[in-house]
């Protein structure tokens, strides 16, 4: 099971109390209405499915109820940090990125303990 | 004319075995209370508790327990006749949200050595005292049901479920205190 870190709860908490919530950092935009057909698609169902790093949103929906957003490898799943809604797409260090790649040094845990890159206790 | 009794979920259910008791909590008042920072105050003096600011962290005084389940987020659990809703109803010129949900939870004692074994067979966050110390609570899961779980004591919980899982929710813990 993945622990995550919630930024609210400010713990790693276990997977089955989270819901996964679609791609993150994608803004409305402004005068949806007078948008052409196209702008409107690549807003609504455009993503990007990178593989590698993602950013995600995510919701504590068995804790503490909130939509908060992380940066995770999709190939091995791992965490690399998870940041409160509303702050700004993190920068990762060159470390961050190859640890969370497969065979990288992580462990699932101490990853989902990163906020920023740093312990969170 | 028909007449509405009032029938606890759990009635008359009990279990005993050694190192482990299960039991239905006595009916209680319930608010779910959402408010922001600038309102606190004055909701800390009408129920005569400060909520708690930190996550997992719970409060009691006068009978009242206040439970964190978010940043903005209480579960208030009393004992019937406290008249929580009444004490909030009084405030004016804040902005917050207090449900009553006195009659949609019930809640489930545990207590005993092997408290801890038998939630971990359904609940999968930490319980170890260091990541779970008596006054923490949380909400998250037991099998398949949402809960809210609290540590009264170094070897009991209390289990808040809604009404209409009371049954799953006891059952659960009644085949893994069996197995525990
Ligand atoms: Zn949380």
């Amino acid at each position: 099971m993945l622990l995550i870190h919630c930024p609210y709860c400010e713990e790693a908490r276990p997977e089955l109390e989270f819901r996964h919530a679609g791609e993150a950092h994608i803004a409305r935009p402004a005068g949806i209405a007078e948008i052409s057909d196209e702008a409107f698609e690549a807003y609504f169902f455009i993503r990007d499915n990178t593989k590698g790093i993602v950013f995600e949103r995510w919701r504590h929906i068995h804790g503490c109820g909130r939509f908060f957003n992380a940066a995770r490898h999709s190939v091995s799943d791992r965490f690399v940090v998870t940041y409160r809604a509303g702050e700004p797409k993190p920068e990762l260090s060159g470390e961050q990125v190859a640890a969370a790649a497969p065979g990288g040094k992580a462990t699932p845990a101490n990853a989902a303990a990163g906020v920023n890159g740093k312990a969170a206790r | 004319m028909a007449e509405a009794a009032r029938i606890h979920p759990l009635a008359g259910r009990r279990l005993a075995l050694p190192g482990l008791s299960l039991e239905p909590c006595p009916p209680a008042e319930r608010l779910s209370l959402r408010a922001g920072e600038d309102a606190l105050a004055a909701i800390d003096e009408a129920l005569g508790l400060a909520l708690p600011r930190r996550p997992m962290a719970s409060a009691t005084a006068g009978g009242l327990a206040a439970l964190w389940l978010g940043p903005d987020e209480w579960l208030i659990v009393a004992d019937e006749g406290a008249g929580l809703a009444g004490r909030l109803a009084a405030l004016t010129g804040i902005a917050f949200s207090a449900v009553d949900l006195s009659h949609r939870n019930t809640a489930i004692s545990i207590d005993g050595d092997k408290a801890v074994l038998a939630l971990a067979a359904g609940c999968p966050r930490d319980l170890s005292p260091a990541a779970f110390p008596v006054g923490a609570c949380s909400r998250t899961v037991l099998g398949k049901a949402e809960i809210v779980l609290a540590r009264e004591a170094p070897a009991r919980f209390r289990v808040e479920c809604w009404r209409s899982f009371a049954d799953y929710v006891w059952n659960y813990l009644v085949d893994a205190a069996k197995s525990a």
